[in-house]
């Protein structure tokens, strides 16, 4: 199914005997949330990536897309949980286009475990899935060694404590839209504050049923940076050359080709 | 002197070794009584003054222990508010034994005064805290310290030392770990590295731009801005920040709020 290239693996492994650390892999120390709510179901997100102790992305998306009524909250290592939802949102489509049915959440997290289980961990992807389907609402979570869970409310990533101190503090049953949005930005917040690896802002995504599936980027921004104090542009000619060459726009010509395209310069050249 | 500041052997810095590895079957059980409460300071002196900063978050993994934890203390106060102190100290690193370092410091600022009448001068400090971090050289106080008062002629004085008591007198420092985002900074807008004077020469003939000592409106903002700046990227940094100046009026403490994420 997926082609992993392995042809690296005897040399990294003599490498690692030797005591060569693996590189490190941007982690998205997360908090991910999701909740059901009467007529469908809610996931929430912070947008904090992390190498380290250091911040590499503040404003990233962990929330993504696997079919119009079905979508995934990542948390783990940040290329693993890209890509597995970027596979798995591939087969589920080619899926629902060869059964001609509606894509369910069930089908989508069973792909997910037993992709996962195969590489027994090795694959740094913890989620939670959630969606509406002609079954009702689904909502799980799928740890990278493929174990599932199905719950009302549910907590991810390294911020997930904090979390789910709100929900066992404030959820009740029989939730409506707003109340469960409001209940997942609040955990989310938890997460941002409490936990050292989530921070800067909320991505919440709203799944219902008869209704267009919204994703609300940035729902909330509790984590605006102030202005600076003084201004940091240099004068002109305060960095040192050696030596310098101009190169005009016509000396440029030499270098490139320019041709003139008629029509929409915006539309990509595609295969008739 | 400062070849200990990188208090880590080669190999480690590296993060990897190619010496064979050991198949030592026992395994060996430790134990380890430091741990790393994150945060970073930063001091910077002018021509009558010195600024030592730190912000006030304290830190175990991904947990935040307290969000007001100051690492800037007074030494050699009258009481417990510092008043009267002429000298202050900041320590980043293990907050144990920061703590443990600064109630040290500050009892024997305080006995050099009651035996010899007269208040002790920063520069005599910054030997004794040299003497004091090199005592546990084998059991060593886990922390990045940082000493400021005003030196015999009044002017601006900062001292750095690493664990063991390597120590140098400087114009700015910042420890901690942020220390490694703020200390460029500090160099190319306290000292202007890589700062030259537009236009006047060629090539090698290209004049630097000098340092001179800053005044104390910028070197506050310069502070505010490393650390707001700190805050952004790394994530154990925030909370709040504790300012403490040092001038001939004595110490003003400033505390400005920063990002809680």
């Amino acid at each position: 199914m997926t082609g992993f290239d392995f042809s690296n693996y005897n040399r990294n492994a003599a490498l690692h005997a030797k005591g060569v650390p693996l590189p490190k892999a941007t982690s998205t120390g997360t908090t991910i949330v999701g909740c059901i709510f009467d007529n469908g179901v809610v996931i929430a997100a912070d947008t904090r990536a992390t190498s380290g102790p250091i911040v590499a992305d503040k404003n990233c998306e962990k929330l993504h897309y696997i079919s119009p009524k079905i979508w995934c909250a990542g948390a783990g290592t940040a290329a693993d949980t890209e890509f597995t939802t970027a596979l798995i949102s591939s087969n589920v489509e080619l899926h629902s286009l060869s059964t001609g049915r509606d894509p369910r959440v069930i089908t989508c997290m069973t792909m997910l475990k037993q992709h996962l289980f195969r590489y027994q961990g090795h694959i740094g992807a913890y989620l939670v899935v959630a969606g509406v389907d002609p079954t009702g609402t689904g909502l799980y979570t799928v740890h990278a060694h493929g174990s599932t869970d199905k719950l009302p409310y549910v907590t991810m990533g390294s911020g997930s404590l904090a979390a789910m101190s709100v929900f066992e503090s404030t959820w009740k049953a029989n939730l409506n839209r707003e109340e469960a949005v409001e209940l997942c930005a609040e955990a989310i917040k938890a997460g941002i504050f409490n936990d050292l690896g989530s921070g800067s802002n909320v991505d919440v995504c709203v799944i219902e049923k008869d209704k267009p599936t919204q994703l609300l980027r940035n729902y909330i921004k509790p984590n605006e940076r102030g202005e600076k104090e003084r201004n940091y542009r240099f004068p002109r000619g305060t960095t040192a050359y050696l030596n310098q060459k101009v190169i005009s726009k016509e000396d440029m010509r030499k270098y490139v080709t320019v041709e003139e395209v008629s029509g929409d310069p915006n539309l990509m050249e595609v295969d008739s | 002197m400062m070849s200990f500041m990188g208090h880590q052997p080669q190999s480690q810095a590296v993060g990897y070794t190619f010496s064979q590895p050991t198949n030592a079957p026992n395994k060996e059980h430790s134990f380890y009584p430091y741990t790393d409460n994150g945060g970073s300071t930063l001091g910077i002196t002018g021509a009558d003054f010195a600024i030592l900063a730190g912000d006030t978050r304290s830190v175990a993994g991904y947990n935040i222990n307290s969000r007001y934890a100051p690492k800037v203390f007074k030494i050699g106060g009258d009481d417990d508010t510092g008043e009267g102190a002429h000298i202050i100290l900041s320590v980043v690193g293990f907050a144990a034994d920061g703590q443990a370092l600064k109630e040290r410091l500050d009892a024997v600022v305080k006995m050099y005064k009651y035996q010899h009448g007269k208040p002790m001068s920063v520069r005599a400090c910054a030997q004794r805290l040299s003497t004091i971090l090199y005592q546990k050289r084998f059991f060593p106080y886990y922390v990045h310290a940082i000493l400021a008062g005003l030196d015999e002629e009044g002017k601006g004085a900062l001292y750095s030392y690493d664990p063991v008591g390597s120590y140098e007198r400087e114009q700015c420092r910042a420890a901690g770990s942020a220390a490694s985002l703020i200390m460029p900074f500090l160099d190319n807008q306290v000292n202007f590295k890589n700062q030259y004077i537009p236009s006047s020469g060629d090539g090698h003939a290209l004049e630097p731009k000098k340092p001179e000592p800053l005044p104390r409106e910028t070197v506050e903002q310069l502070v505010r801005d490393a650390f707001t700046s700190a805050v952004e990227r790394h994530i154990e940094v925030g909370d709040g920040l504790q300012m403490m100046v040092i001038t001939q009026n004595g110490i003003e403490e400033i505390y400005t709020p920063l990002k809680k994420d």
